[in-house]
């Protein structure tokens, strides 16, 4: 019988991310903390000489993170990493953020849980575009203790004028974003001072060196004696009982205990904490993960917040938010979300763009449009009531995430609070669609798309248009064609042939086949836009699914067909702004099918049009291609 | 709360989480010991059921005492089991190297069976510990066509908010026991008596650390013969846990290869 005692309960490691600018030295300084921290396991070490040897390298720190093919080859993290170590007896998780820029979502999926961070930064280079936009998201995500290595000071000689600079300028920086950094640690993490051990290169330097500044890092506050919120998680139906589980954000319960449940505020008693495999529990804190039924038996929602009449959430269907967005594309007013809410999920609207961060200099300003990967304060309309608390660092209040209609994740929204609605123009509550687009396509055996013809006057658009929409319509596919002209006969009747009144021709077109495209058609478009910007304002109004179809004829063979007897009147100068006459035609650079007309029967184009349309809107095909 | 209670509870959350977003939804039953940890977890967070199938992806060539426990606690735990074979290795990519070749049978028969049943997720117990490509991983990791893993275009996974795409041809690998290491496994296992297979435990000198088919996987030296005594040597000891498994050590890339054609 063996006679070593069981291990005694720990605390949880602390995560520490690890951000900043790309080849400021986090990957080094990592690897470097392991070593002196002695936390590798035998086989790591080997790794690394192994693979700095194969490249003719003396031994690399940075491999040991760097540890994916692809990234060695590329020279760069492509995404975070976790690695466990240990301070004394406190445990520690290190995670490893990129600094590469289209790796943005990486770093915050690294982040987003770090009780603290490092923020490394060339003392020498000082802060880079990077260093902004990490220090704003560290904010963003709710960061509070922020340490400042000031790395490669080798380079500046452990000059202390130099450094104490350099410093400043972050601090000032850091102040902008109402962070307080910790400390600052003036390091090198490549020769090891202030590392683990203290430098005798820097005698003026009276601070933590890095692993005590780590070792400071206060644990996390608890969350248990704040007012309740137990967000349902889902309800379950076992022999005979309905269980209601969830993990309990804030707060405590106990049996007995009173608790309102969600926006119709039904009031029940915790009859019981249902559990297996422990003792039998009559109380529970934030943290865990809990079953509980409830007398009398109401049955509330997923999403539900239960939480004490005494300290109810924010009630409200316009909210203020920040937000961190991850998209590659700018972000517009009027685009519609779901917004998730610990289990919660909302329909919203983005009703206004308040502000837009300028990362050169951290400032806010008005602007129409959130830029990729961009930080802005906006306004949500919410299609109901909901409840919600305003973000706090440190709990899990307002962490509000932005999902598309794949349910992909497109923005973080730290909430800021109940927005005063506003009159006029802004004051929109457009309302979101129950119905998903994945059901809607399942109804009608084939998904909705915006196929968006463009070629010059006479080039056939109308005409192969109308031929793919019988072919597919013979099919069964729900089919409509928004043509120009047909347009300009109703809704744009009131527009000219200005170039302002052609941008607003195209964008209600796009609007309306946006529309039409999410109740699950195939909408055919059939309209010059003779510009690159015109397609360009389109594809943003569709979003998603938006095919770009040129219809390539010669303009000399459009004039010879002239159907309408247009191209004779703009030569004759009873026309002016003719497209392809005395107004440019702008022709795709890649559309998504171009046709050739010229040297081939109209049934036959319109043939190929209607096979590439049933293609792409097939349930089981572009369905499989990536979003991201 | 201390470091066990909060694994477990954020482990309950994910395994309740892909219960409600994802059907049909089956959890891999590998015998080993992180297995029986995550299928403990099922039964805490659905209070002693297990509401969807366990599916044990079978290579034929399993330890004896491996089919033995998986008989024996079907029976015991209720559970609903699915088994799928594996194509011969002949079938398989013959550029990988060798003992990765017979691993992805696996991955070929594991296809198969998500393909079969049409599954939507499919839970599975890796951890970020074992091996650096794991390390890489999200808690909910969407597989598009063919079952690829793109591990260069993961989607961001933040405040506890999973993506759930629900496309055709797309299904969910989920991952509940990311964030625990090896030691906390044991220290679980001993804390709750989780029942192992006994090659886990040293016998003449040796016992296995990691599982896996028995022509590719070796013995450590060892005297650890109970949990505690496993616990122990771990705490002091430097070697790596997967290092007895051959297909990550053939080349730097063979296990990467591997992960992105859908293996675990």
């Amino acid at each position: 019988m063996s006679t070593i005692p069981t291990p005694a309960p720990q605390d949880a490691a602390t995560p520490i991310v690890i951000v900043g600018h790309v080849d400021h030295g986090k990957s080094t300084l990592i690897g470097r903390l392991l070593y002196d921290t002695d936390s590798l396991p035998e086989g790591r070490v080997a790794q690394i000489i192994e693979s700095s040897k194969k490249r003719g390298l003396t031994v690399e720190w940075s491999f040991l993170l760097d540890s994916l093919q692809i990234e060695r080859d590329q020279g760069v993290t492509v995404d975070s990493t976790r690695i466990p170590f240990k301070l004394g007896t406190r445990q520690f998780v290190i995670v490893d953020a990129p600094g590469h820029r289209q790796f943005l979502r990486n770093m915050i999926t690294g982040a987003a849980d770090a009780e603290a961070a490092v923020l490394v930064v060339d003392a020498n280079e000082g802060a880079q575009e990077q260093t902004r936009r990490h220090a704003m998201l560290l904010r963003l995500i709710g960061i509070r203790h922020v340490i400042v290595l000031m790395n490669k000071v080798d380079i500046l000689n452990y000059d202390q004028k130099k450094i104490e600079a350099a410093e400043r300028d972050i601090t000032a920086l850091l102040h902008q974003l109402e962070i307080e950094p910790t400390v600052f640690v003036p390091a090198s993490a490549r020769e090891g001072d202030n590392m683990a051990s203290r430098s005798d290169r820097m005698p003026w330097y009276k601070g933590p060196t890095l692993t005590e500044a780590l070792a400071a890092v206060p644990a996390p506050s608890s969350r248990a004696d704040l007012p309740l919120r137990l967000p349902v998680q889902d309800v379950y139906r076992f022999d005979t009982k309905r269980i209601v589980v969830g993990r309990i954000e804030r707060g405590r319960i106990r049996v007995g205990d009173e608790v309102v449940i969600g926006v119709h505020g039904a009031r029940a008693r915790i009859a019981t904490i249902e559990s297996w495999h422990t003792a039998p529990q009559v109380a529970a804190i934030a943290g865990q993960s809990v079953a509980v039924t409830l007398e009398p038996d109401v049955i509330p929602d997923r999403g539900d917040f239960l939480y004490p009449a005494s300290a109810a959430p924010l009630r409200a269907a316009r909210i203020r938010t920040r937000l961190f967005w991850l998209r590659q594309e700018p972000l517009r007013v009027g685009e519609s979300f779901k917004l998730r809410l610990a289990t919660a999920e909302h329909q919203v609207t983005v009703a206004a763009i308040d502000s837009v961060v300028r990362l050169e200099d951290l400032t806010e300003h008005p602007a129409e449009e959130v830029p990729p990967e961009g930080f802005a304060e906006i306004t949500l309309a919410v299609s109901e009531t909901m409840l919600f608390d305003a973000f706090v660092p440190g709990t899990s209040d307002g962490r509000g995430v932005l999902v598309d209609r794949n349910q992909q994740i497109v923005g973080g929204a730290p909430l800021i609070g109940i927005a005063e609605s506003v009159a006029g123009r802004n004051a929109i509550h457009p309302t979101g669609s129950a119905v998903s687009v994945w059901d809607r396509a399942q109804a009608k055996g084939h998904r909705g798309g915006v196929f968006w013809m463009t070629g010059l006057p006479g080039a056939g658009k109308s005409t192969l248009a109308r031929g793919a929409e019988t072919r597919l319509f013979a099919r069964g596919v729900d089919v409509s064609v928004l043509d120009g002209d047909t347009l300009r006969a109703g809704l744009c009747s009131d527009l000219g042939f200005s170039e302002a009144d052609r941008r607003e021709n195209v964008r209600r077109a796009a609007a309306v086949a946006r529309i039409l495209a999410e109740s699950g058609q195939v909408v055919i478009v059939a309209l010059i836009s003779p510009t690159i910007t015109d397609r360009e304002l389109a594809r943003q109004i569709v979003g998603e699914g938006f095919h770009e179809i040129f219809i390539d004829t010669p303009q000399a063979t459009c004039e010879q067909r002239d159907p309408k007897g247009l191209y004779a009147a703009a030569r004759a100068g009873k026309i002016a702004g003719f497209t392809g006459i005395d107004a440019p035609y702008e022709a795709p650079v890649k559309p998504d099918l171009r046709l050739e007309t010229a040297n081939a029967s109209s049934d036959e184009t319109a043939a190929r049009l209607a096979a590439f349309i049933g293609e792409e809107t097939r349930l089981d095909g572009a369905a499989q291609r990536q979003t991201s | 709360m201390d470091d066990l209670d909060q694994l477990e509870a954020q482990s309950i959350f994910i395994l309740r989480e892909a219960y409600r977003k994802l059907k049909p939804l089956a959890m891999l039953w590998s015998l080993g010991k992180d297995s029986n940890v995550m299928l403990w977890l099922a039964r805490k967070a659905f209070l002693g059921n297990v509401p969807f199938p366990v599916m044990h992806v079978d290579t034929g060539k399993k330890f004896p005492e491996m089919y033995k426990f998986r008989d024996e606690y079907t029976k015991k735990w209720n559970l609903e089991l699915l088994l799928g074979d594996c194509p011969p290795v002949e079938d398989i990519d013959p550029t990988l190297p060798p003992a990765a070749r017979s691993a992805a049978r696996k991955t070929a028969g594991l296809a198969a069976m998500i393909d079969k049943y049409k599954l939507a997720g499919v839970i599975a117990g890796i951890r970020r510990d074992e091996q650096a490509t794991r390390a890489k991983e999200r808690v909910f990791s969407p597989r598009g066509a063919g079952h690829k893993w793109d591990v260069r275009n993961q989607p961001p996974e933040f405040w506890d908010q999973f993506a759930t795409p629900h496309e055709p041809g797309m299904h969910v690998r989920v991952h509940p026991l990311l964030a625990w290491r090896e030691i906390d496994i044991w220290r679980y296992i001993e804390r709750e008596g989780i029942p192992l297979v006994d090659l886990y435990f040293a016998k003449d000198g040796k016992r296995y650390r990691s599982l896996g088919d028995q022509d590719i996987t070796s013995p450590v030296e060892s005297n650890a013969s109970t949990v505690a005594e496993v616990i122990a040597e771990l705490e002091t000891s430097r070697t790596s846990e997967r290092a007895g498994r051959a297909m990550d050590h053939e080349s730097e890339d063979a296990f990467e290869r591997l992960r992105v054609a859908g293996y675990l």
